[in-house]
């Protein structure tokens, strides 16, 4: 928000400062997104249980990479966002990146959960165990998840908008910073990671699988943009209630004066 | 203003407040009649809690040592943030013109102080009640060092941001504890070499444990200010 | 943009100008639009029942609160750009003291001297000023009674030597003989080239001192004594 002192009256500014963009979280654009979303993700299922071969190694626990993988680099581009809309907001207090900070939190939550629970389920048949501390991005992802939370509660703690959207944006600042230590020190500490390195580049996987795959991610994309814009949409609106309010709750408090 | 002068200010301030706080804290004896009873009953129970198995105790010694500091330090960072919301104190860092760098590294300055009181009583008291045995004594200097000055870091500016918050004590460990896991990892490694359980570089972890300590002092020291401005 | 002190550029520049200014917390609009014009030297009572916004009004004053719309510019600071810049040239008696309660009087003090980079060795005589026995300096401040914590605020704001005196309630609390001290401060402020801005609900002596009074409700200010 700039200052906005050259305007005639103050609530005039103020409202003018909020109002602009989308009235409805819905469009023509994510009408026809979010119906090619549901096509795709059909045909991915179609495609990952029944055409796709079971794996000569891994048999048909491969098929969970169509889930797992897609969201697992949903889940870090979405917190990618969240930590580039705190700095925004920190730096210039702009209300547009800390609306998609905040939607990028929580689809970042959604995704990093699927990503926990597909990997722990992979993990089971495939190394006896559902939880392997070894595992240095499942447990980075775990403790990414663990901050997630943490933001998103700060986000639910309430009072002025403002002062939410700086403490919250702090968490994600710190949040970025730290991941990559937590990282480092996960790799040194485990020294021993289990995972499953590239498997997609080191041309183990069939040419209907890595299909699959990229279609995955495609429809995995469509449908993160589809979520993040309906949740920005969303937390813009709701800044737009604010502004249409304290239009009334100018004029109420004014009158205040006449009593 | 020279940057000597501009720093030897910086400086000033940061002492004054951490001395501010420090004397504060000896007042009201929070450290000192709270946390360090809680820590050394943390580290009986566990000897309860591990059927007081010398080998298994003597093997986790080090992190249950850091375990009982990470809660420390929460009760500590809360202790810290209580002071400045308490009867509109914050108006003094705010109304001085202070740089909130300067606010923060004081703040956090006094919280690692109190740290380090705990951790010079707990490691004799592992030594004491774990048959533990410090082979290397720079290493667990170095070690404590860096890894108090990190979570004082982190801990102090994490506290900022849940100050003035109605439910301030309990997000904040829900904040705190999963980026310390960094702290908690390092530093029990290294304090594994240091009291020679596990054979691992135990000063490669120091210097893990000062690249978090750098990286949380410099995100604190931009943001405190608003942060400052806003709680 | 105008941000240099203007003390010296002959006319008499005004220590607070605020224009429709708007100052939201946590959404409501605490000020809807307030005016107001202090000059140094003056002394201006704020008048207003309770929650018209005149604590807001002069923690906008201390720079401690975000301008949301309209102009304000206090000591040749613009509020939106540079509210920083204004803190350390004010002293603000809020409802709440900004004490330490562990540490003693002059311990509160001496943080706030050093804080503000003042002479320390002005704190006695502050103290003096406001009537607090010495035996009482040395005791947690938590300890003294709401009268003698509220004489202890209003001395940290002696030893600033501010050039803005930002007092709400001033009177709250206190007995006569510490009413006439408060009284006596802002006389001997304002001669000495300070502005003054008092907020009261009450027609209370402080009348006396004011050479203006504006009246407060619904977060606007008008002038005149009159609710």
């Amino acid at each position: 928000m700039t200052p906005v002192g050259s305007l005639a009256t103050p609530d005039e500014a103020l409202v003018a400062s909020y109002l602009g963009g989308p009235a409805r979280t819905g469009s023509r654009f994510t009408f026809w997104l979010g119906l090619a979303t549901l096509i795709g993700l059909a045909a991915v299922a179609a495609l990952g249980l029944l055409a796709v071969p079971a794996d000569d190694v891994q048999g048909d626990t491969v098929r969970i990479i169509f889930v797992h993988v897609p969201s697992a680099l949903g889940a870090y581009a979405a917190f990618g966002l969240t930590a580039l809309g705190s700095v925004m907001w920190l730096w210039r207090r702009s209300v547009w990146w800390d609306v998609t900070a905040h939607a990028g939190a929580e689809v970042g939550v959604l995704l990093c959960g699927l990503t926990l629970v597909t990997g722990m389920l992979w993990g089971r048949p495939t190394w006896g165990t559902y939880w392997e501390w070894g595992d240095v991005r499942l447990v980075t992802t775990l403790i990414l998840f663990l901050v997630m939370v943490g933001y998103l509660s700060v986000r639910a703690l309430g009072g002025d908008a403002a002062s939410v959207a700086t403490r919250a944006a702090v968490v994600g600042l710190v949040g970025a910073v730290n991941i990559p230590i937590v990282n480092r020190s996960v790799n040194w500490w485990a020294n021993r990671t289990l995972h499953q390195q590239s498997s997609i580049t080191d041309g183990k996987l069939e040419d209907l699988t890595l299909f699959t795959l990229f279609l995955a991610f495609v429809v995995a994309a469509m449908a993160i943009c589809w979520m993040m814009m309906h949740r920005f949409r969303i937390g813009w609106l709701e800044r737009q209630l604010q502004a249409r309010d304290l239009h009334d709750a100018l004029a109420a408090r004014r009158a205040e004066a006449n009593r | 203003m020279s940057a000597w002068r501009g720093l030897s200010l910086f400086v000033g301030d940061a002492r004054l407040v951490a001395a501010k706080d420090l004397r504060i804290e000896w007042r009201a004896r929070t450290t000192l009649g709270q946390v360090l009873p809680f820590a050394l009953l943390v580290l009986v129970l566990f000897g309860f809690a591990l059927d007081a198995n010398r080998p298994t105790l003597r093997l986790a010694t080090p992190g249950l040592l850091w375990m009982t500091v990470l809660f420390a330090t929460v009760v500590a960072v809360q202790r810290s943030a209580a002071v400045e919301s308490a009867d509109g104190a914050r108006r003094v860092l705010l109304l001085s013109g202070m740089a909130p760098a300067a606010a923060f590294a004081g703040k956090a300055a006094a919280v690692a102080m109190q740290l380090l009181v705990v951790e010079v009583l707990l490691v004799p008291g592992v030594v004491l009640l774990y048959d533990a045995e410090v082979e290397s004594v720079p290493l667990v200097a170095a070690t404590c060092i860096a890894a108090t000055v990190g979570l004082a870091a982190a801990g102090s500016l994490l506290g900022a941001v849940v100050a003035g918050v109605r439910a301030h004590q309990t997000v904040l460990p829900i904040l705190l504890l999963p980026v310390s896991a960094p702290v908690l990892i390092a530093a029990t490694r290294a304090f594994a070499d240091g009291f020679g359980t596990v054979a691992v570089e135990g000063w490669s972890w120091v210097g893990l444990l000062a690249g978090f300590a750098a990286a949380n002092a410099v995100v604190g020291a931009v943001v405190y200010g608003p942060l400052l401005e806003e709680a | 943009m105008e941000r240099r002190p203007n003390a010296r550029s002959g006319a008499v520049a005004s220590a607070v100008s605020l224009r429709g200014a708007v100052v939201l917390l946590g959404g409501f609009p605490a000020l809807a639009g307030a005016d107001l014009e202090v000059v140094p030297g003056e002394v201006v009572l704020v008048r207003g029942p309770n929650g018209a916004g005149k604590s807001t009004l002069l923690h906008l004053c201390a720079g401690l609160l975000r301008l949301s719309g309209g102009h304000g510019d206090v000591l040749g600071c613009d509020l939106h750009a540079d509210r920083a810049a204004v803190r350390r040239r004010v002293g603000l008696l809020g409802h709440d003291t900004a004490l330490y309660g562990e540490l003693s009087a002059a311990e509160n003090l001496e943080v706030w001297a050093r804080a503000s980079r003042v002479a320390e060795a002005d704190v006695p005589g502050a103290l003096d000023r406001l009537g607090l026995p010495p035996r009482l300096r040395d005791v947690p401040t938590a300890r003294l009674s709401a009268g003698q914590r509220r004489r202890v605020a209003l001395a940290a704001i002696v030893v600033r030597r501010p050039e803005l005196w930002l007092l709400d309630e001033p009177h709250a609390g206190l007995d006569s003989d510490g009413r006439e001290i408060v009284d006596g401060l802002v006389a001997a402020a304002a001669a000495a080239g300070a502005a003054v801005v008092l907020a009261s609900h009450e027609t209370g002596p402080a009348g006396g001192l004011a050479t203006g009074t504006v009246t407060m409700a619904g977060g606007t200010l008008s002038e005149g004594a009159q609710a």
